[in-house]
């Protein structure tokens, strides 16, 4: 489904290579976890898939289905089925969550031809949706993000991906700042989503995210790389003995 | 004190060119109001007041030539259950209007009032105390020269808004209209404003309010682009009394709106608030003066203006805390939205307080569009257009929910939007 090739990544401003060749392909259905030391690359690689500016993609590619995403705008890696779950949600103050939610759901259908969600209907499915990430209606009604706490703010960032049903997930630390049972809540989300149509990148420091959110593949990032890659185990190593041994034997 | 030649000049020449209504109760307020307006002269360029805003078009004798905005559009409040009184090109138009009697209300048009009235006390009585310690000249000119307006006495809770719809048909209209209002002990009306009114718009409404009383304000200012206008609202509040006012303004090659507000009873409220969205040649300008003179009075002053296209957005302004208002609660804050580097925004924000148990804040702002929250929107699937359109609407929400009622709120927002789309075209 997504298939990233030697992507070679730097900054836009300064000449800072990030990303220096990362290779990765996430099949439908699956779920890849990326771990990795702070500031290997994993954050650039989630914005430089979904398009944020600021990245100059020097050599490589990124492909979702077969389509180049690289030259896309971000809605319209959007509407193609990119979604990233923010590892910083960004707060937007005057903008209501439900008309933000609601106009980016009929804005993805629309790009996509299809007809748009009712308010009425809207309404039932969010309702829903929230309920079981315990989301209340009134942080509904609030400014997207505004004075929400740190896990709100990340199960509001799984409440969209469950209105948007995208085909590419992408989860950048979804798991940090969560107390144990909003962790479990996210997890649920997540595994809620999981079908064989979609994908999931997880990029986590932690092995309990995964405790819950079952990986089948482990990927471990340094220093803008993918360093090694095996199955969960890999991630159990990485909590019990850190990177050191990883990077050692990577040199 | 003689004044510059060149002020001198200009003042006489536009003055050549009124007529001042002759007879009647107001008589002797315009003619005071002559007397003064000579002696101060017609703003220019020199005068500090107007560093940002060049007055010559408002002052020169005959009013620059403005084309009519066609569009297809329906004018707004038009969903609003309210009483309407129309002017064209500055002239009441009775065929237009709604009957003017309505309950706890008594509507009168200043230029067929009776000899004896209660407007007697008001007119040019709150623009004068309004010239210190700041000269407003152009409100004076229209004290002494204006042609037309209402009066309005409120006795009671009015049932429905008073809605004043200002046309504009001719291309070289120069209407200069004086309202009155008075808001008795306990009563409480609603004026809505909207409409170009003119090529050239010199507007002066004075609004007392008497304790407990309540005036809410809520005005659209017209979207014919080549338009001009100098207003001035002159207030003065009354114990435990309320004056709320919000003005949106999209288009207009110059704008300049003046509030003048004097808090005189204890713990009054007055809010002015202000949205603008300007593009290309077009000027804003919000000039705010407050006194608090009394306790426990709060003051708000919110401003929000979207610029683009080499607009230029203005803000003056002051609040005074004269000695003795303690406990006064004064808050103002103006802000940009540039859209571009090509646009600017000039504000003079002051405080000057002789009490000292008082909090007032003020804060000033100009900022592009933000990025981080833009490529949010967008990663959502929204596409940039409208991503930036919900920003900006976002921006101007804090200004947009000065207005009590929602029903006036979306069609202030409603206003925004079309204004939005058409400008993405
Ligand atoms: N806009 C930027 N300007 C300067 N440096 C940047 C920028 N974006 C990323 N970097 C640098 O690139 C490197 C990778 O950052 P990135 O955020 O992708 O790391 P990360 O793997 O997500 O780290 P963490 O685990 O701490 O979240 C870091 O050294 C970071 O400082
Ligand atoms: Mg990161």
């Amino acid at each position: 489904m997504l298939e990233i090739k030697n992507l070679h990544v730097q900054l836009e401003e300064e000449d800072k290579q990030i990303l220096k060749g990362v290779n990765l392909t996430v099949e439908a259905g699956k779920v890849h976890a990326i771990m990795g030391p702070n500031g290997s690359g994993k954050s650039t690689l989630s914005y430089v898939l979904s398009g944020k500016d600021g990245y100059e993609v020097t050599d490589g590619s990124a492909t979702l289905d077969g389509e180049d995403i690289l030259d896309m705008e971000p809605e319209e890696r959007a509407a193609a089925g990119v979604f990233l779950a923010f590892q910083y949600p960004v707060e937007i103050p005057g903008v209501g969550n439900m008309t933000f939610l609601r106009t980016a759901v009929n804005s993805q259908r629309k790009a996509r031809g299809e007809e748009e969600m009712s308010a009425t209907e809207f309404l039932k499915v969010i309702r829903a949706k929230a309920k079981e990430l315990k989301i209340d209606a009134d942080m509904l009604k609030r400014p997207v993000n505004v004075g929400f706490s740190g896990g709100e703010k990340k199960r509001n960032e799984i409440l969209q991906m469950a209105m948007l049903e995208p085909k590419m997930c992408i989860l950048d630390e979804t798991d940090s700042g969560l107390d144990v049972d909003a962790m479990k809540l996210v997890a649920e989300g997540v595994n809620a989503l999981r079908d064989e149509g979609r994908g999931f990148l997880v990029i986590t420091h932690y092995q309990r995210l995964l405790d819950h959110i079952k990986p089948d593949v482990v990927h471990i990032m340094a220093d803008g790389r993918i360093i090694k890659t095996g199955g969960p185990e890999l991630a159990l190593e990485v909590e019990n003995n850190g990177y050191a041994d990883i990077l050692a034997e990577a040199v | 004190m003689a004044l510059p030649q060149i002020k001198q000049d200009a003042t006489d020449a536009r003055l050549a060119a009124l007529d001042m209504p002759q007879g009647g109760w107001a008589q002797a307020a315009r003619e005071d109001a002559l007397a003064r307006v000579k002696a101060m002269g017609l703003p220019n360029a020199r005068d500090e007041y107007w560093k940002y805003t060049r007055p010559d078009t408002l002052v020169q004798p005959n009013a620059p030539k403005a084309a009519l905005l066609e569009t297809d559009e329906a004018l707004i409040f038009g969903e609003v259950d309210r009483l309407k009184i129309v002017f064209v090109d500055g002239v009441f138009s009775a065929e237009e209007s709604d009957d003017l009697s309505m309950a706890h209300v008594t509507i009168d048009r200043l230029a067929d009032a009776p000899d004896i009235h209660w407007a007697k006390d008001v007119y040019g009585v709150l623009e004068t105390r309004g010239q210190t310690p700041v000269q407003r000249p152009l409100a004076t000119l229209n004290t002494a020269f204006a042609t037309d307006g209402v009066l309005i006495h409120v006795t009671g809770k009015a049932p429905k808004p008073i809605s004043l719809i200002y046309r504009h048909e001719s291309e070289v209209s120069d209407a200069i209209l004086h309202h009155v209002v008075k808001v008795d002990s306990g009563a409480e009306v609603t004026l809505l404003e909207n409409g170009p009114a003119a090529a050239r718009f010199n507007k002066c409404m004075e609004v007392e309010i008497a304790d407990n009383g309540t005036f809410h304000h809520v005005r659209a200012q017209g979207r014919d682009h080549e338009r001009r206008a100098a207003t001035a609202i002159f207030t003065r509040l009354g114990e435990e009394s309320v004056f709320k006012s919000f003005t949106l303004t999209a288009n207009g090659v110059l704008t300049r709106n003046e509030c003048v507000i004097e808090l005189t009873g204890d713990n009054a409220v007055a809010h002015v608030a202000g949205a603008c969205v300007g593009d290309g040649d077009f000027l804003h300008d919000d000039t705010v003066f407050i006194t608090h003179d009394a306790l426990n009075c709060e003051s708000r002053q919110v401003f929000k203006k979207v610029l683009r296209n080499g607009a230029t957005g203005v803000f003056q302004g002051k609040i005074l805390v004269k000695e003795g208002a303690q406990k006064t609660d004064g808050y103002q804050i103006s802000q940009s939205l540039l859209l571009d580097e090509d646009s600017q925004f000039l504000a003079k924000p002051e405080l000057e307080i002789y009490a000292d148990d008082v909090a007032c804040s003020h804060g000033s702002t100009s900022g592009a569009i933000d990025e981080e929250g833009l490529f949010y929107l967008r990663s959502r699937g929204i596409d940039e257009g409208p991503a930036t359109d919900l920003l900006t609407i976002a921006f101007l929400a804090e200004a947009v929910m000065e207005i009590e009622d929602e029903t006036l709120q979306d069609e202030i927002n409603s206003r925004v939007e079309a204004w939005l789309s058409r400008r993405r075209g």
